[in-house]
């Protein structure tokens, strides 16, 4: 039985939010997320229902979320799904991912970084010295851009959510790193060669956007991706859940209140890197340099031969995902 | 009742009747990081959950 009644209908509900003060039933719960994800969309002039937009689709439930929630919105939105090449991880997830798109009639693009680029993320950080995040961060901003711009999306979405933007702003905070900072939007604009980038999600927790996939019958993956595991991120996101504890709301204070006060202050210091760019002698693509971050990735990877994931992976992890896989 | 967790994929037994908010500090498990699911549906912290339930834990928080 359940005690806790909607604050809408008052029928049993089936989730609290104590940053809202309050619970509620699945149906009203799904009108909350979706009234979250318009103001943010409208507060930040984030989409035109006229945009053709490409979803950054990774199984997870950030990315099915989103897609979904666009779609019950009336935009057209397809998908871009990346093989990152991460052990038995993402063939898993593209199912997901495959399976969302099939069973909705969405479109889902699918790029695989070993069959298109002859290379995969453990390898490239075992042949160019760069964490995997690091390699893989570049990996797929690169071909977010390079694909949008080719098959004519003006917007690139992802399913970041609040959690995962205010860690990223703490992290930044702890070190004051102004350049970060001043990026750290919940849109960034077009410019010439690079698509718009919004984050539709970053007026919804993380808790919010998985028990919307819950209350909407959306199958994602559960699985972390095992590079994941003890990073720098999942610790402050521990922090900031232990601060929402003491004072719920506190999260969405914090980021979005930077977006609102402390961004436009930053604002002059962003634009510096958009002047003097070049053309990949590789691609096509801008650079700074002579050959783009991504094609000398490219380059050193796929001369290497294949290096299998426990072999970059950290101790701690390396256990937990050999465990994992025993079980499963 | 029995009760499924991930990351790692393991199963505790917990007694019932227990409200859900109880067994996720019983747990040590931090509410905002965590959706309880019974017998396929979310509840609330003050579900009751019984000896019968199926009930799984379910992290929320991602690396990535
Ligand atoms: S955890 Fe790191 S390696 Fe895994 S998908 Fe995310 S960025 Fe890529
Ligand atoms: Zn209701
Ligand atoms: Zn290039």
């Amino acid at each position: 039985m359940n005690y806790s009644k909607c604050r809408v209908c008052k029928e049993p509900a089936i989730i609290d939010l104590p940053r809202h003060n309050a619970n509620f039933c699945g149906e009203h719960f799904i009108q909350l997320c979706r009234r979250q994800v318009e103001k943010a969309i409208k507060d930040h002039r984030m989409l035109d229902p006229k945009d053709r937009i490409l979803v950054a689709v990774s199984g997870g439930k950030d990315s099915l979320a989103v897609w979904d929630l666009l779609i019950e919105l009336g935009y057209q939105a397809d998908g871009l799904y990346i093989g990152l090449g991460i052990g038995d991880y993402s063939p898993t997830s593209e199912g997901y991912a495959q399976r969302f798109a099939d069973q909705r009639g969405l479109k889902l693009i699918t790029v695989d970084l070993r069959q298109d680029f002859g290379y995969d993320i453990p390898t490239a950080s075992r042949a160019t010295g760069r964490v995997p995040c690091s390699a893989c961060g570049l990996s797929k901003r690169h071909l977010f851009d390079s694909v949008a711009m080719e098959n004519g999306y003006e917007v690139v979405v992802t399913g970041h959510n609040l959690d995962d933007e205010a860690a990223v702003l703490f992290g930044n905070t702890l070190r004051w790193d102004i350049d970060y900072l001043a990026r750290q939007l919940p849109v960034l604009p077009a410019t010439p060669g690079f698509p718009k980038k919004v984050k539709p999600l970053v007026r919804l927790t993380e808790r919010e956007t998985a028990a919307w996939c819950v209350v909407r019958g959306i199958d994602y993956l559960l699985d972390e991706c095992p590079m994941a595991l003890g990073n720098r991120h999942l610790a402050h996101k521990n922090t900031l859940n232990e601060v929402e504890r003491q004072s719920p709301g506190a999260k969405a204070l914090f980021y979005l209140n930077f977006v609102e006060k402390m961004a436009p202050l930053l604002a002059s210091h962003g634009q510096e890197m958009v002047d003097g760019l070049g053309t990949c002698d590789s691609c096509g693509r801008p650079t700074t340099g002579t050959t783009c971050a991504f094609c000398r990735v490219v380059a050193t990877s796929s001369a290497h031969e294949p290096v299998p994931v426990e072999l970059v992976l950290s101790k701690k992890a390396r256990a937990a995902y050999l465990s994992d896989r025993q079980e499963t | 009742m029995i009760i499924k967790l991930r990351n790692p994929t393991r199963e505790v037994t917990v007694d019932g009747p227990r409200a859900a908010g109880r067994i996720l500090e019983d747990l040590g498990l931090a509410r905002e990081a965590h959706l309880v699911i019974r017998n396929g549906t979310l509840v609330p912290g003050d579900a009751v959950l019984d000896d019968a339930d199926t009930v799984e834990i379910r992290p929320v928080i991602s690396g990535g």
